[in-house]
Formats: C-alpha cells, sequence, structure tokens
C-alpha cells in the first residue's frame, strides 16, 4: 500500500491501532466539525451564541457519566444502571434536603456517596462471583429506580434554587457544571495515561489473567472503577438538579445507552483494553451537536432518533475500519 | 495414482506483506510421502502452507496442482479441490458432537430436520477413515482428549477429496501415546498416496515420520533432500545458518540450601501429594506427560489456583509461607513464567515497555504517576540484558516473534529480583538460536544464587540444563533423578508409571485447556 494516508502527514503513527493518536483525534474533530458546517447551513440560527450556551449547560451530566462507562468499557465491563443511579442519588439529595432539613452540601455529599455505594455493589458481585456485569448491572438498574421511587413516593420532588449556583452562567455562557466536568475530563485522561491505576486497567482489559500471574490482584481496581462510575452518577444527578431545581425519580432513564453511544463513537472498545477520555469527549460533543442541530432544524422526535442511530452504527463502523487499517499497516 | 508422482508442485513461489517473507520457492510435493518442512519460527513455514492451502495468495510464482495451474482463492476451494490442512490450534466447537462437527458444513437433512440415523452413519465411517470407529459419533467433542479431538480434525479433512494433506505442528499438544496413534494414521494416508506435508520444529519426530525434508531459513528453500542423508546436527545447523553445540557450560556456580520446599501439594486428582526441595543455584527440571499435572503443581505454587493440602517454605532459613495468590507468591519473591505466554503473560497489543513494567509498575512511578522515561529505560535497560530483537521499546509486544515474547516476560521477572523462579515450558514454540538465548540466561541465573524449578516436555532440554530431574505420572512425583544416575529410558518408564492402573488412553490427556 504506496498511497499516501492521512496519518501520514506529520501526525504520529501509533502502531497497531490500540492505541488512541493525533489521528484519531482529528478524525473525530472532523466529524464534529462536519456537522457544525451541514447543521449551519441547514438552518440559520444553528451557529449561534444561543446553542452554544444551551449546549454548553446541557452536556455535564453526559460528560462526567461517559467519563465513569469509559473505564468501565475499558476493563471489559459495561454498567447498564448508570441513569438510575443517577435517579437515585437524585432522590436521596431531595429527602436529606426536604424530608431531615440538611443543608444542601452535607445532603450532595450524601447522594454522592450512595451513588458510588450502589457502582461498588455491582463491582463487588461482579468480581466475587465472576457474573458479567451487564446481568449484575441491569439488577442494580431496577434496584435502584425502585428505590429512587421508594424514597420520592413517585413524585418529583421540587427541591429549590440551592443548586443552580451550578447552572447559572459565570463567563461566556459557560457554567461551572461545565468547568467541573471539563476538569473530570482532564483529570480522567491522565489518571488513564500517566498512573498506576490507569495502566492496571488498560491491562486488566486486554488480559485480566496476565496481570493477576504478574502478582497483581485486578479485583480492587475492578470494583474501584465501578465505585467511580458510581461516584460520577451522583455527581451528575447534582448538575441535573440544578438545573431542573426538583429531583424527578425518573430521571436518567434510558440514560445508560446515550452514555455507551457517546463512549462508543469515540471509539472505546466494548471489548476492553482500548479506550481515549478525550475520544469520549469528542463522542459525547458528537452526538449532543447532533441532537441539538436535529431540534433546531425541526426534525420530529422520530426522526431524530432513526438519525441518531444511524451516527451511532456509521461511527462503529468507520472506527472498525480505522482500528483494522492501523493493524494492517504493521 | 502411483506413488511418488508430483501433485502439487510450486515454482519461483513468493510473498511479500510489509516485507518479503517467502522468496522464490521451488519444491514438488509428492503422493504417498511425507515431506517434512521446518526451520525456524519466522522461517516461512506457516506462509508457505497458507499459501498452498489458499488462505493467501502469493505475490510472486505459480502453482501446478495434478496437471492444472492451481491458485485457490480462498480455503474452501482448495479443500474442494483436495488440499487440506490440520491447524495447529484445533477449529473444533466443544459443545457439538463428533458427528455435527464432521459434518457441520454438510449436515444430511431433510427439510432442514438433522438425519440423525444418517448423520451418525456418515460420521462412523468418517471415523473408521482414522481407525476411531469405536467413538461413539454421538460424543461431545469437548469431552474427549487432545488427541482424539485432532483425529476429529484431521478424520473431518478426509471427508471427500483428500490429495494433499498438511499438518501444522500436530504434536505440540499431545501426549507421547496420541503421538504414536497420529504417527500410525499419517503412515496409512501416505500409503493411500496423499501427499503429505508435515511441520513440526521436532527433529527427532521428522525423522521417523518423514522421508523427505524441507528445510526453510529466512523465507528461502535451503534443501530439499530425503531425510537420511542429514544427523540431526547437521538439520539443526541447516536451519540456524550457524554451529549450535549440543552442549551448554552452565559455568561454575555453588549449589546451596534449599531455598524452596515444597510438602505435600495436593489438589484434586491432578496433583497428589507432591514433595520436593529446590537449592539454590540449583536447576530443577520436572518431567512427565501433558496432563501429568506438570502445569497444575507450578499453579499452587505460585497461588494461581487454590490447594486442598500442602505447605511451602521459602528462604534462608526455611520459612513456613502462606501464598494464596500470584500477588503474595511475587510479595514471597516466587516468579512463575508460564507455558501459554500470549493467554497467560503478555498484554500483545501493549508495547514492550508497558509489558516489562507490568508488575513493575512501583518501581517506575511515584505516588502512583507514570514517569514515562524511567519506564522506558527500565525497558531499555530489558531490552539489551535479554537481547530482545526490536524495533523500539514502543513496539507492540504482538508483533515480536516468540521468542522475543518470551525474553519480554523473563525481562519482566528479572526485574523483580525474586528468588525462586518457575519456568513452565520456556522454550515451546522458540526457534533453535533464541532456545540457546535462554538456556544461558537460565545458567546465569543460577550463577546468581536462585532457585529454578523448570518444567518442560522436550526431555532433552532438561537432561541438558537440569541438575536434577523429577518426573511427574498422573499428579504423583514418581522420583527424582540426579544428573549422575538419569537416563532417558528410565525418566521415561517413570511418566508413564502413574497410568498403568488407569484407562489410559482416554485420561492421559486430560484436557489442559489455556482458559
Amino acid at each position: 500500500m504506496k498511497t499516501p494516508t492521512l496519518d501520514s502527514a506529520g501526525t504520529p503513527v501509533r502502531r497497531s491501532g490500540t492505541y488512541f493518536g493525533l489521528g484519531t483525534y482529528l478524525g473525530l474533530a472532523g466529524a464534529l466539525l462536519a456537522m457544525i458546517v451541514l447543521f449551519s447551513f441547514l438552518s440559520s440560527h444553528f451557529l449561534s451564541y444561543a446553542t452554544f450556551s444551551t449546549l454548553a449547560n446541557q452536556i455535564p451530566d453526559l460528560m462526567v457519566l461517559a467519563v465513569g462507562m469509559t473505564f468501565v468499557l475499558i476493563i471489559g465491563g459495561i454498567d447498564l444502571s448508570v441513569g438510575s443511579v443517577l435517579a437515585l442519588a437524585a432522590s436521596t439529595v431531595s429527602v436529606a434536603i426536604l424530608g431531615w432539613g440538611w443543608s444542601v452540601l452535607p445532603a450532595a455529599l450524601l447522594g454522592m456517596a450512595i451513588a458510588a455505594l450502589a457502582g461498588s455493589i455491582t463491582g463487588a458481585v461482579t468480581v466475587a462471583w465472576r457474573i458479567p456485569s451487564f446481568i449484575v448491572s441491569l439488577g442494580v438498574l431496577e434496584m435502584a429506580r425502585g428505590l429512587a421511587y421508594q424514597f420520592t413516593d413517585s413524585r418529583t420532588a421540587y427541591i429549590g434554587d440551592a443548586f443552580s449556583w451550578f447552572s447559572n452562567p459565570i463567563a461566556f455562557g459557560i457554567s461551572p457544571a461545565f468547568i467541573i466536568a471539563l476538569l473530570v475530563i482532564i483529570l480522567a485522561q491522565l489518571v488513564l495515561t500517566r498512573t498506576v491505576f490507569g495502566r492496571y486497567l488498560i491491562g486488566i482489559g486486554t488480559n485480566e489473567e496476565a496481570v493477576r500471574l504478574a502478582g497483581i490482584d485486578p479485583r480492587p481496581y475492578k470494583i474501584g472503577v465501578f465505585a467511580l462510575m458510581g461516584l460520577l452518577a451522583g455527581l451528575a444527578a447534582l448538575f441535573q438538579i440544578s438545573r431542573l431545581e426538583a429531583a424527578d425519580p425518573n430521571a436518567g432513564s434510558g440514560l445508560e445507552l446515550q452514555v455507551i453511544a457517546a463512549v462508543v463513537i469515540g471509539g472505546t472498545s466494548l471489548m476492553g483494553g482500548r479506550g481515549s477520555i478525550i475520544s469520549t469527549f469528542f463522542g459525547v460533543l458528537i452526538i449532543s451537536v447532533l441532537a441539538a442541530g436535529l431540534a433546531q432544524i425541526g426534525a420530529s422526535e422520530p426522526t431524530k432518533r432513526i438519525i441518531t442511530g444511524a451516527v451511532i452504527v456509521i461511527a462503529v463502523v468507520l472506527d472498525t475500519y480505522r482500528s483494522r487499517r492501523a493493524t494492517r499497516r504493521n | 495414482m502411483s506413488a511418488h508422482e508430483s501433485v502439487l508442485s510450486v515454482t519461483g513461489l513468493g510473498k511479500t506483506y510489509a516485507q518479503p517473507v517467502l522468496g522464490d520457492v521451488t519444491l514438488d510435493l509428492r503422493g504417498g510421502e511425507v515431506l517434512a518442512l521446518t526451520g525456524e519460527n519466522g522461517a516461512g513455514k506457516s506462509t508457505l502452507s497458507k499459501l498452498i492451502s489458499g488462505l493467501e495468495t502469493p505475490t510472486t510464482g505459480q502453482m501446478t496442482y495434478r496437471g492444472q495451474p492451481y491458485s485457490p482463492g480462498s480455503r474452501s476451494e482448495a479443500e474442494r479441490l483436495g488440499v487440506r490442512m490440520v491447524m495447529q490450534e484445533l477449529n473444533l466447537l466443544p459443545t457439538l458432537t463428533v458427528a455435527e462437527n464432521l459434518f457441520l458444513d454438510n449436515l444430511p437433512s431433510h427439510a432442514g430436520w438433522i438425519s440423525q440415523k444418517r448423520l451418525r452413519q456418515l460420521a462412523t465411517a468418517a471415523m473408521a477413515q482414522v481407525g476411531l470407529d469405536a467413538i461413539d459419533p454421538d460424543t461431545p467433542v469437548g469431552e474427549l482428549g487432545i488427541g482424539h479431538q485432532q483425529m476429529v480434525e484431521i478424520a473431518r479433512n478426509l471427508i471427500g477429496d483428500c490429495h494433499v494433506l498438511i499438518f501444522d505442528e500436530p504434536t505440540a499438544m499431545l501426549t507421547a501415546r496420541e503421538v504414536e496413534l497420529l504417527f500410525t494414521q499419517i503412515e496409512r494416508l501416505r500409503q493411500r498416496g496423499v501427499a503429505i506435508v508435515y511441520i513440526s520444529h521436532r527433529l527427532e519426530e521428522l525423522q521417523r515420520v518423514s522421508q523427505r525434508i524441507a528445510v526453510l531459513r529466512d523465507g528461502k528453500l535451503v534443501c530439499a533432500e530425503p531425510i537420511a542423508r542429514y544427523s540431526s546436527n547437521e538439520l539443526v545447523n541447516l536451519m540456524v545458518g550457524r554451529e549450535v553445540g549440543e552442549h551448554i557450560d552452565l559455568g561454575r556456580r555453588e549449589i546451596g540450601a534449599p531455598l524452596l520446599k515444597v510438602e505435600h501439594m495436593t489438589r484434586g486428582d491432578k496433583v497428589r501429594d507432591v514433595s520436593f526441595e529446590v537449592r539454590a543455584g540449583e536447576i530443577f527440571g520436572i518431567s512427565g506427560l501433558i496432563g501429568a499435572g506438570r502445569t497444575e503443581l507450578l499453579r499452587l505454587i505460585y497461588g494461581a489456583d487454590r490447594a486442598d493440602s500442602g505447605s511451602i517454605q521459602l528462604g534462608r532459613p526455611l520459612q513456613p509461607v502462606n501464598i494464596d495468590s500470584p500477588k503474595a507468591a511475587v510479595r514471597a519473591g516466587i516468579a512463575l513464567i508460564t507455558e501459554d505466554r500470549k493467554g497467560e503473560g503478555l498484554l500483545l497489543p501493549h508495547s514492550i515497555s508497558a509489558n516489562v513494567a507490568l508488575g513493575n509498575l512501583g518501581a517506575v512511578s511515584r505516588a502512583g504517576v507514570l514517569d514515562p522515561h524511567a519506564e522506558r529505560q527500565l525497558a531499555e535497560r530489558q531490552i539489551s540484558a535479554m537481547r530482545i530483537r526490536s524495533a523500539s521499546p514502543a513496539q507492540a509486544v504482538g508483533e515480536l516473534s516468540g521468542g522475543n515474547q518470551q525474553k519480554v516476560v523473563i525481562g519482566r521477572w528479572l526485574e523483580r529480583d525474586c528468588q525462586v523462579l518457575m519456568f513452565d515450558e520456556p522454550t515451546r514454540g522458540i526457534d533453535v538460536g533464541a532456545k540457546f538465548d535462554i538456556y544461558g540466561l537460565l545458567a546465569e541465573l543460577a550463577r546468581q544464587g536462585k532457585a529454578l524449578v523448570v518444567v518442560s516436555s522436550d526431555l532433552r532440554e532438561l537432561m541438558l540444563i537440569c541438575d536434577r530431574i523429577a518426573v511427574l505420572s498422573a499428579g504423583q512425583l514418581i522420583e527424582t533423578f540426579d544428573r549422575d544416575g538419569w537416563s532417558q529410558d528410565q525418566i521415561l518408564a517413570a511418566a508413564f508409571a502413574g497410568y498403568q492402573k488407569r484407562d489410559a488412553l482416554l485420561h492421559d490427556a486430560a484436557p489442559r485447556m489455556d482458559a
């Protein structure tokens, strides 16, 4: 194959297509840009401050959830319970504030702690009995949703503006929630690429037995990843409360699929061992810009779902093609 | 078809991927003849067989098959024409029955319903071709020993026309008795006029089974002559292209006090009441048939599996240690270099440095944060110490040859300074040149006063490097031989001793899946 590829234009070619290099990011950024250009043509209002601001304030939930899910997928697991755990955390916060008269900070911490606990349970059961996390998290999904209904009596609990500072833009239309989510992304990418913890996660996802026989106990790391997923679902719950000024026990229903879609669009492998937080961020942006754009051009709900679904499939097909080509180059 | 007539010939055959891996090979496959195909890893054996069996298409050259030009576009096309290959990894579905596996691509049926009676008849007939019509065709394949599974695979290839049959390392997983079974079948096929290609490293086998030998080196055909013309040493020299000494000097060693003492180690009927000790500076070999419990024993000592009973003492002076996980074993100073380096040792898609550093991340990080510079230095140190042939420390381990992969795994452990190192088949699937590198390394470790345990199926290898050899048979340690007092016959007799009371044929290949 002598045809010059995009990668030969000075960007580092990473071997075997396992690692995420600049080429991957450029590809994702290109796709994102293409979508923005397309929607700008289709709708004169699309490229505006208002769109940008709305987007920036709606995506922090998805951003932090997708970070957690990237870690989970990297170790070869999956967590279907994130939407329910989010609702459970939100319901816990509402009970603490409205029922017990707690102040905002302890209530928020309690909510996150409960969410982290739910994640730890998924992780611990998965690890202790060697059950696929798909099934365990499906069970936790139901339990967390049930508890959320129980706590709130199945009603949306109005909390008020105690959390609203999270979502109120402070500068350039950007809210603290977005900044926090961005920091989570940066920190998570550093953890994944620069720390022992991150390295073990990639190792576990690639070949857990090899890691174990190298003298490392993979179990605490696996449980830790699910606990982290829960914790981030708790954080997303706070973002959502601040935006809605209420805790909705129905919140986050079906959210897990959106989160997984965003992560997979970024190119993280469902088989484990391969993933990048930066790519996940692009995945979140792509899926969010698509939703916002389709809404702006007045697409109907069915149309939106059909197009979003098609984009997910196309993205994964393209990614497979890309990684195969990278492998073949060797 | 008359014997010794060319069935398939290749002329000027070559294959180039990123680099040429096979160049200008001209060779005849003759009916009624077993052609041994050998050479170091990476010499092009697999590539040549893939070209012939239609898995790859050649870059240059032509093939002629039974007088016609032959260029199969796919494996199934080659199979339809009668050119077949028994792959190293068996391609069977363990949950389906023998009969279903045999006729998976063409199940006899009426309107979609499988005709069980006909299927059984056909399967029995097909198994009779390999002399195993005694096996019930309704047995799930997963319940058979590896040797019999391989016979099923061979039987499948004999359904329909078969004029050329290629065996790729067929005995890698077999016990001595299963090897006999295989050789009987190969001889039978040869007499039927099939042209057989037998790929293997094991020279003794090649000398027994084949009439002619073709040696590949660096993608070129070095010779294709009657095998009787060469001695083993000459063949090794042809493969390697340089002289390899039959004897190695392990250097001056001090054999000291015991460093590892294992007592009454037991797990189910795989490992039964095994006790032994290994001294500092000693290389302690463990021999036995596949399925005798050698790998299982090492895994028990290493804490990878739980023992039912048994104790381990370690160190100088010996002290009891409780090892309930690999993590505990490593902390106590025991290392295990596993047999299945791809499945259990390496992160194949990841770099050499990531693989060497795995298990040593503490040394190249501060407060949990990795130091990429230190990690790279660590990898470079082992690459030069172990003479790992690679482009750079960032190269993916999966791209390295078997020998270099093994060195990466060993390099990881050398960084940890373990006192007891256990090697399970350290040279399996490694070419001759790299084998001697590994032996030299074992000797060096012994000179440093470490205690080494080496499991190997290659008895000559153990006799070359070990101070003592223990023989396991059916999970029991039958006898331990000293260097002065061993002979190949005695060791082999001991290897079979534990099986004599059992229904050996079906149990000796107790499946030892690499899962």
